[in-house]
């Protein structure tokens, strides 16, 4: 089992749900995150002109068995690209092992 | 007219003129609440661009278009500028009532909500730049046009002779409707927020990102309402003023319980902010005859109002147009039921009366309607008058201001 942990332009959230949906992958968390990097958004606060770094993001992780990896992570460089610096990136790692609170389940079981 | 009286009267009207005023601060309210937070500083800054565009506008020449003394009936204005005239400090100039002053700002002060009434319905994805030049010219010309043909002695004022015509005591037509009608128009060329119709064409919901706030508008609203019927009267006197109080708000209550009862029975669940949009129909549908109807009737129309409130919302989404605070159900549909509604309960009902009402609703439909589509057609077709999808998407904050309304503060989005 591997971990998906994407880290996107909230406009593009949307899109990559939509993506996910469409291979089946129907299950997992998202959260607003503030993040650091090369994309600069300009700002103007009572005559201050300002540029920032720190921008908006969404996190978006995913729990997949391994032969949805390949698939997910081609949605999600699809869904979530615009050619623009500041799309993002894509993180994966190995899961131990994952259970379904409600049926006690574990392994692939628990997760499709 | 001993000095006390007079006093006494302008105090009112200035007193009335500051509740008037301060519904801006009701409308932006509710606007902010209905909707998301990144587009917060956006819909602030429309509103208040309103406020000091559409006094300014009234100032410059509004005032005597909307009353231009000896004139046609149809189109008519009497010079640029405020200028004092000779008796405008006396009890001469308006039987006692107040003077030129009062007069013009509690007078200006209406001016500007006709075009508040737009803002809310092209939020989140008008062009700043496309909304002020059609408010510029909505506000600087058709609203006091309109005003003109009731308020300023025109054609409206004696359809049926000398001392019949149309009735819109503070409004419904004269204001409301008139923003109502060029909130449908915008709303129509305008085209849906991005993701409010499924492809499907099933409406979404967009929940707004402040309730609470949306809330404290509404009442603000009503309190603000006091002085935009109150003062209508155009003096303190006892008996019209208070009673006007009365029918305003017992309207107010029953349209609120009216929308509250109808939408639990079609969506059963008790939804605030229909609620809300109930008050506000019913305070809107009794202002065009707050003077004429008795307190049962009050309650009536409230009630009635109310529940037009309910199915005017879902109406709206049925023919696929967009509408992020209700401004088409409260002001234009209530606005045209309060307007019929002096011909049908109160003191003036009766047939005769109603046609006059339908010739005053008519007439305002036409012009509002041609007025403000020319306009935003024509701003459509050059400037343009949406915004890009990135800049919707994003938000209008960030794309046309460059500025956060809670940089120090997130509220998860959907």
């Amino acid at each position: 089992m591997k971990k998906v942990e994407a880290i996107i332009r909230k406009s593009k959230f949307d899109e990559v749900k939509k993506a996910l949906h469409a291979i089946d992958v129907n299950f997992f968390s998202y959260w607003d995150v503030t993040g650091v990097g090369n994309e600069k958004q300009g700002h103007v606060y009572r005559g201050i002109s300002y540029s920032t770094s720190d921008i908006q993001r969404r996190m978006i992780s995913i729990v997949i068995s391994d032969e949805f990896l390949e698939p997910t992570i081609n949605s999600i460089l699809e869904a979530a690209s615009t050619g623009n610096v500041g799309d993002g990136k894509i993180f994966v790692s190995d899961i131990q092992d994952a259970y379904r609170i409600r049926t006690r389940e574990n392994g692939t079981a628990g997760i499709n | 007219m001993e000095t006390a009286l007079f006093t006494a009267n302008n105090v009112w009207m200035m007193v009335c003129t500051a509740l008037v005023f301060f519904m801006h601060l009701g409308f932006s309210f509710l606007e902010i609440g209905l909707t998301r937070q990144k587009n917060t500083i956006n819909i602030l800054f429309k509103n208040v661009f309103i406020i000091c565009t559409g006094l300014l506008l009234y100032y410059l020449g509004g005032f005597n278009l909307m009353y231009p003394g000896d004139f046609n009936g149809y189109l008519g204005f009497s010079g640029f500028g405020i200028q004092l005239p000779e008796n405008g400090l006396t009890p001469d100039y308006a039987s006692g009532g107040y003077t030129y002053w009062t007069d013009f700002l509690f007078q200006g002060m209406f001016a500007a909500t006709a075009a508040t009434i737009v803002s809310g319905a092209v939020a989140e994805r008008i062009k700043l730049g496309g909304f002020m030049i059609f408010t510029i010219i909505y506000v600087g010309l058709v609203y006091p046009i309109v005003g003109s043909w009731q308020w300023g002695g025109g054609f409206l004022s004696t359809l049926g002779g000398e001392n019949a015509g149309f009735h819109d005591f503070a409004g419904s037509t004269l204001v409301h409707s008139v923003g109502g009608w060029a909130a449908l128009i915008a709303i129509y060329l305008l085209g849906p927020r991005i993701g409010k119709f499924s492809e499907t064409g099933k409406a979404q919901a967009i929940p707004g990102h402040n309730i609470p706030l949306a809330a404290a508008g509404v009442l603000i609203l009503w309190l603000g309402w006091f002085g935009f019927n109150g003062g209508s009267v155009l003096s303190a006197d006892p008996a019209g003023t208070s009673l006007v109080l009365v029918t305003t708000s017992l309207a107010a209550a029953a349209g609120g319980i009216g929308a509250f009862v109808l939408s639990a029975i079609f969506y059963k669940n008790y939804d605030l902010t229909m609620f809300l949009n109930g008050i506000l129909g019913g305070l809107v549908g009794i202002t065009a005859g707050a003077d004429l109807m008795s307190p049962n009737e009050s309650v009536i129309i409230g009630l009635l109002a109310g529940a037009l409130i309910v199915l005017a919302v879902a109406f709206v989404d049925k023919i696929k147009l967009d509408d992020p605070v209700g401004a088409v159900a409260v002001h234009l549909i209530c606005g045209i039921f309060g307007t019929l509604a002096v011909g049908i309960f109160g003191a003036k009902a009766g047939i005769d009366q109603f046609l006059f009402q339908l010739a005053g609703a008519g007439a305002t439909a036409v012009f509002c309607s041609v007025t403000a589509f020319s306009i935003l057609y024509i701003i459509k077709k050059t400037f343009g008058i949406r915004v890009s999808k990135e800049e919707e998407l994003e938000g209008l904050d960030l794309h046309e201001h460059g500025m956060d309304a809670y940089a120090d503060f997130r509220l998860n989005q959907h």
